[in-house]
Formats: C-alpha cells, structure tokens, sequence
C-alpha cells in the first residue's frame, strides 16, 4: 500500500530524515515511537506531502506522490490524518466539519453526506452535538470528531500524529478505542503514539526512529520484549 | 464675538450635498480598496519572489507617500491619460481606493497569517485546494479579525476624503472652504464642518463597537 524508498528530508541544512526505507501493507497498523524531534511527525508528513521530500520517493498504491506532477489534492483525500491538536475548524458546526470536504472534493450531495455523517456520529455516540460549534466539546470529543471529519471521505489510509498527547487522561482511552475499532475494521493505519500499551495491543509493527533513522521494526512483541539496538533499549526503558 | 448662525443655515444644503458625496466617496473607497486589497495581500504572499516584488511596493509606495500628493498625481497625471475632461469626483474616489487598497492589503495580510496553520493542514489533508481552504476555511475566519482594523481604515478614509476639497470635488470640506471664502469667516464654516465629521466618526466607532461585541460573544 505505501512503499517508502531512500526518503531524505532537510529544513535548511538541518537533515532530519536521513534515509528511510519502509513498506506499509495494506490493513497493517505501524505504529512509530522514538523522542522527540527524531522525525516521526516529518515522516508522517512527508506521506500526504505536507512536507515536501527532498529526495527519495514514496509509492502510495501506484503512484509516486513525490512527483510534481501528482495530483496531491486527489492523494490526499484517500489519506486521512489526525493531529495532536484537532485542528477543527471552529467556524462551522461539527456536522460542516464533516460534510464540507466529501461535498466539495468529492462532490456529494448533501444529503449524501450528511447521511454519511450521521452514521458516522452514531457509531460515535456523538449524534446530539451534530450541531454544536467545536469550542464546546471536550478534548476527547474533539479528536473523536476529527476521526469522523476524516474517515467521512472513506480514505483508505489514516495517519495519527501524536493523537491522544494534548488530552487530559481520563480521554485517553475514547480516543483509543475508536482508533482500535479502526484497526478492526481492517484500515491501513501509521500512528505515531507515545502510548505504548496501544502500541502493543493494536499494532501490527513497531517502529523505532532516532535521529532520522529507522533504528529497528519488528512485531511489537519482539520489540518490547527482546529490543537489538542499544537505542532502542535506553528509549524503551525510559517510556516503559 | 458674534456668531453668525445665517452662514450656516444659508449653506446647510450645500453641506449637506457635500456630506452625501463624503459618505459616497468614503464608502466607495474602503469597498473597492477592500476587493482590490484582497488581491494585493495574495499577490504579497506569493510563493514566487518574483510576483512579490510589484505588490510589496504597491504597498511600500502608497503608505510611504502623503495621500494629497497621490491625489495629485491621480488628478491631474493619471486621470487626464484614462478620461478627458477629467472629473474630480472620479479622481478622488481613484486616487482613495488606490491608497485605502495598500492599507487593507496589510490587514488582510495579517489577518489571513493570524490563522493558525493547523487549519490549512487540516483542510489540505481532507484534499482540499487552495482556493477552497482560502475560501472555506482561512478567509472566513481571518475576516472575523479584520473587522475592527478594517473599521478603523474606514474612518481613517472618511476624515482623509477631506483632502479631495483641495482639488475641489465638491465634498463636505469643499463646501466648508466654499462659505469660509465667500464670508471670510473662519469659526462658521469649519465648526460645522468639524461636527459633522465628528458625528460620523462616533456613530461608527459606536457601529464598530457593537458589531465586534456581537461577534466576540459567538
Ligand atoms: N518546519 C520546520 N522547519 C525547521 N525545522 C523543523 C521543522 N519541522 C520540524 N523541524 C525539526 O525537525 C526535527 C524533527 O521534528 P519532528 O517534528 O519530525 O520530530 P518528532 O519526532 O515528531 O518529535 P515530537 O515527538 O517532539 O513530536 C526537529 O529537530 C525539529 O526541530
Ligand atoms: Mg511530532
């Protein structure tokens, strides 16, 4: 499904991706841990090009979206992506939030799409704030409707950057549970996650990135359990 | 001192003509000052330096310079080129849009850079286009923002709109140099003019004020 090949990315002089070499199958959940600032948000960004790449190219399905000449706009409405802070848009009510990009890139009707997010809002548990203005909802419910903004164009790969890191802990787990519903559900997920127990539960692959490398990906049973890289350890030993 | 009511009265439908081409060219100015200022804050933040350049000096230019020498060079260099005779009320209304334009164009500037870019990456990763996140998602809410600078613009071009009298378009301040000229008075003329500047300048700061406490409270 994503194919990562030779990925490099420099701010200025500064390379924070030094070559990166992944493949992401279809229904697969990678989870990607390591501290902070050893790229994991670059990379993830660098997926649906929010960051150009500087070299090296990234296959999703057929195409190299690497190449100018991509469409990034009908790329990126087959990705969805979830942030660390929401990113809701707080002019429109939670129902406009969903319906506004699958009517106007994908061109529904609106009956088309509010049908679909309903049921969305429903799998939720969140039908009754359907008309409610973002800024009154709870963090949780925040990133849960962000969830449904997202999976309200039925992309068919979803990327998580950091999504339960700004919320308070007893949201935590809301969050969690519908990103694991998710997995269930067979969507091809990279999530980039600080929860480690999410890590080991849902994931398919773990993979551990310092200083713009991919140090080691295994199974996250192996990784946990028996880590190869000296880095990989004192990380693991800090955060376990 | 003797004041001299009669001056005014005698010139009160004057004023009054002058004070409908004040609003006329005031609100004309901020309106197409804003649709033009719009698209020189786009041009401003161009991607490409080179398309930068003109609209970074647009704007260097018309806030660097005295509106009354633009107004001149409007008046009596432009407009001979475009029109012939020339029309002091076109000029003037030209020559305040053109300067209006360069002050907004810094407001929406401002405004737009004022989003927080997690709202662009948000609408970028749903695929949506630049048009459509500048549409739906940037401009609608910077717009919230620029309405108490964009305000303030307003009334700077109202009180501004006197200067257009020195090429005489006959507006409220024309009329007051009119009555002062012909009486060789001084206090009449220019109090009634002062106060009706003053009226409208209140009423909107009190129209402003309102608007952006009805906004806030959203
Ligand atoms: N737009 C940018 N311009 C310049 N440098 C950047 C930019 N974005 C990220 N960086 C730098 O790149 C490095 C990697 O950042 P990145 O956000 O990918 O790290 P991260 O692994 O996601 O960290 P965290 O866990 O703190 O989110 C950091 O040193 C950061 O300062
Ligand atoms: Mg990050």
């Amino acid at each position: 499904m994503i194919r990562v090949k030779n990925l490099k990315k420099s701010f200025g002089d500064v390379e924070v991706l030094k070559d990166i070499n992944v493949q992401i199958k279809t229904k697969e959940v990678m989870v990607v841990i390591g501290p902070s600032g050893s790229g994991k948000s670059t990379f993830l960004r660098c997926l649906n090009r929010l960051e150009e790449t500087t070299s090296g190219t990234i296959h999703i399905e057929d195409i190299d979206i690497s190449d100018k000449k991509v469409n990034i706009n009908s790329v990126r409405a087959d990705i969805g992506m979830i942030f660390q802070h929401f990113n809701l848009f707080p002019h429109k009510t939670v129902l406009e939030n969903i319906i506004l990009a699958p009517m106007k890139v994908r061109k529904k009707s609106r009956e088309e799409a509010e049908k679909i997010a309903y049921d969305l809002l429903r799998k939720l548990g969140l039908v009754e704030k359907a008309k409610v203005y973002p800024d009154s909802l709870s963090g949780g419910q925040k990133q849960r409707i962000a969830i449904a903004r997202a999976l309200a164009m039925e992309p068919k790969i979803m990327l998580f950057d950091e999504p339960t890191s700004a919320l308070d802990p007893e949201m935590v787990g809301e969050v969690l549970a519908v990103m694991k519903g998710l997995a269930q559900d067979g969507m091809t997920m990279v999530v980039v996650t600080h929860e480690m127990g999410f890590a080991r539960e849902v994931g398919d692959r773990v993979v551990f990135m310092d200083e713009g490398y991919i140090v080691e990906e295994a199974c996250p049973l192996t990784l946990f359990s028996a880590p190869k890289h000296e880095r990989t350890k004192a990380f693991l030993s800090k955060v376990l | 001192m003797d004041f001299r009511f009669d001056i005014i009265i005698e010139y009160a439908p004057f004023l009054l003509k002058g004070l409908l081409y004040t609003i006329g060219l005031s609100v004309g100015g901020i309106v197409l000052g804003t649709v033009l200022g719009f698209f020189i804050a786009l041009g401003k933040m161009s991607k490409f330096k080179l398309v930068r350049i003109p609209f970074i000096w647009y704007i260097n230019f018309f806030r660097g310079t005295p509106l009354l020498v633009q107004l001149f060079l409007v008046h009596f260099g432009l407009m001979p080129l475009l029109m012939s005779p020339t029309n002091t009320v076109i000029s003037a209304l030209v020559a305040l849009s053109l300067n209006s334009a360069a002050y907004v164009a810094e407001i929406f500037r401002a405004g737009i850079q004022s989003i927080d870019k997690g709202q662009d990456e948000a609408a970028r990763s749903l695929g949506m286009g630049s048009r459509l996140t500048m549409g739906h998602i940037i401009f609608p809410q910077a717009f919230r923002r620029m309405i108490p600078p964009l305000g303030n613009e307003f009334i700077t071009l109202l009180k501004d709109s006197s200067l257009a009298a020195i090429i005489a378009t006959p507006e409220l301040m024309y009329w007051g140099r009119a009555a002062s000229g012909q009486y060789f008075r001084v206090w009449e003329p220019y109090l009634a003019v002062a106060f009706t500047y003053l009226l409208l300048t209140l009423s909107l700061t009190y129209l402003l004020n309102y608007v952006e406490k009805r906004l806030s409270n959203k």
